[in-house]
């Protein structure tokens, strides 16, 4: 790992601003606008958690999203100017490359899900730190299938329509995962719901009401997500790199 | 020369669907050497420099840098290059992406000695996108050059700067090819390559069609014609006249092409003071490739 490397990525995601807006802004906003008038309801839609919990992480889990796909912005920008071709003339490994942009997303993604926890207490969200510390670690181990998939559409996607893709990935993963409204009971829906790993990732809030979030079955599809992603991604690399 | 090899080629080829970019050239460079890799638009030569870079797989043949692959030569820092697209970027101050550029190498120069060296110290804490094209081209010289490599490649480095841009640009590289480093240069400027480089591998249509000094060169594509309106005057006469290889009419006027310009203009005045409207042009480098090509074609029809 090349710490300079890094220092670099890191400098330039700060200083571009554009994707904070969706990683932390928006789900900001939204979180004050629909948990705080109702911050009294215990019970979210019979599921047993306070509304303000549910929207705290359902918006978590949306900037978070975010901030992992935003890797594929940059890998799809450095891919339009060329600069992938200059890097690709130096010493520096593609594991490296990947490691830094993955990183510098997770770092993105940790100062989203820490900035609508604290939202969350300010509205009365209580926990014990034990709850807290086991949301965070969850979180961020159901962000690696978006990790992957940030370094897929950054090679399969022109820079000039990265935007409305990871835009529309990350609503579509919010409304079928449930992150908007919860879906229980079976049906369809709940099917759907179940096969995504934006589903558990809202899940964290579970842990709040004794339970473990993700459950065997959620183990299994993330995995079975950030595999099939990984495949697919090495290929669009391979087939990008082949290009020249 | 095996063991001191610098670039190795050898029937090195590659096509895109039917275009055959590269027809099997074999070219080998000694370390410390300057190679202009001299040719046309659609020559080969930035496929050539891709492959020699490690950036595209050949379908035949192959490449060896410092009696490495191409990749090896790359991961063990021995190469840098400038290639002829590619922007920077952006987010970063000039200096940041020196920097950055010389992390990523073994052994790189000092990041504020190389910023004098190109001329951008006073540009340094401007920001990457915000740069003019000439410039923008000198950060990515800086970029190759921080890299101290062994070899340093240039695809078409010049494009985009102005005269006082070019006239820095190669008394920089001069000055690094004077440490002894390899060179390889493509460009479409003749002129550029019979004066920066030791020696010139002329390139065409995919093939390597004459390699040689830069003087060879220049007598092989570099012929002049000398164009008059000159009524009456017996074809056979001016064929006579030195430095001319060849006379033809055209209604009143004549065309003479010369191997020696200057020798031929003299001989012409003396000889035919009656000529008028005198013309002395270059043949086009275009002119003088597609000879050449088309000579090659016929000695091996693709």
């Amino acid at each position: 790992m090349n710490a300079s490397y890094v220092r670099y990525e890191l400098i330039r995601t700060f200083r571009n601003r554009r994707f904070f807006i969706f990683s932390f802004g928006f789900p900001l906003v939204l979180f004050f606008v629909i948990a705080a008038p109702n911050r009294h309801v215990k019970s979210f839609s019979g599921t047993g958690i306070s509304l303000p919990l549910y929207y705290m992480v359902g918006l978590a889990a949306f900037g978070s999203m975010n901030a992992m796909l935003s890797t594929g912005a940059r890998i799809s920008a450095e891919r339009t100017t060329g600069w992938n071709r200059q890097l690709r003339i130096t010493p520096l490994s593609t594991r490296t490359y990947f490691r830094a942009k993955i990183l510098t997303s997770y770092i993105v993604a940790f100062i989203a899900l820490l900035l609508l926890f604290a939202a969350g207490r300010t509205i009365g969200v209580h926990l014990p730190a034990h709850t807290w510390i086991h949301m965070l670690w969850l979180m961020l181990v159901c962000l690696i299938p978006f990790a992957v998939l940030g370094i897929l559409i950054g090679h399969l996607v022109s820079a000039e329509s990265i935007g409305p893709v990871i835009g529309g990935s990350v609503a579509l993963f919010a409304f079928l995962g449930g992150i908007w409204f919860p879906i229980t009971g079976g049906g369809v829906l709940h099917e759907i719901a179940e096969a995504l790993p934006s589903f558990w990732l809202a899940r964290a809030s579970h842990v709040a009401i004794g339970s473990s979030g993700v459950t065997t079955h959620g183990w299994i599809v993330l995995a079975v997500w950030t595999a099939g992603l990984a495949l697919l991604a090495r290929r669009a690399y391979r087939r990008d790199t082949k290009r020249g | 020369m095996a063991t001191s090899a610098g670039i190795e080629l050898k029937e090195l080829a590659k096509s895109y669907g039917a275009v055959r970019a590269v027809r099997g050239i074999d070219v080998s460079v000694d370390p410390g050497e300057t190679v202009a890799l001299l040719g046309p638009n659609g020559a080969g030569k930035s496929t050539t420099i891709d492959m020699i870079l490690g950036l595209l797989e050949p379908d035949g043949g192959t490449a060896s840098v410092f009696g490495r692959t191409p990749t090896q030569a790359v991961d063990a820092g021995l190469v840098a290059a400038m290639l002829q697209t590619g922007g920077l970027i952006r987010d970063l101050k000039v200096r940041e992406l020196v920097a950055l550029a010389a992390s990523l190498y073994p052994k790189p120069l000092d990041v504020g000695e190389i910023l004098d060296l190109t001329g951008i110290q006073s540009i340094s804490e401007q920001m990457t996108h915000k740069l003019s094209g000439g410039q923008t081209q000198r950060v990515r010289f800086a970029i190759a050059l921080v890299a101290d490599p062994e070899l340093l490649v240039l695809d078409e480095p010049t494009v985009a700067m102005d005269v006082e841009g070019r006239r820095e640009f190669w008394a920089t590289m001069r000055e690094f090819a004077s440490r002894g480093k390899t060179i390889l240069f493509a460009t479409h400027y003749l002129e550029e390559a019979d004066a920066y480089a030791d020696r010139v591998v002329l390139m065409a249509a995919g093939r390597v069609v004459a390699d040689g000094a830069p003087t060879e060169i220049k007598a092989l594509v570099g012929t002049r014609t000398i164009r008059a309106t000159l009524p009456g005057a017996a074809l056979e006469a001016l064929e006579r006249l030195p430095g001319v290889s060849n006379a033809e009419r055209h209604g009143e006027s004549v065309v003479l092409v010369c191997s020696d310009s200057d020798a031929a203009i003299r001989a012409l005045l003396d000889g035919f003071s009656h000529a008028r409207d005198i013309e002395i042009r270059g043949a086009g480098l275009e002119e003088a490739f597609l000879q050449l090509t088309t000579a090659e074609e016929e000695k091996d029809p693709a």
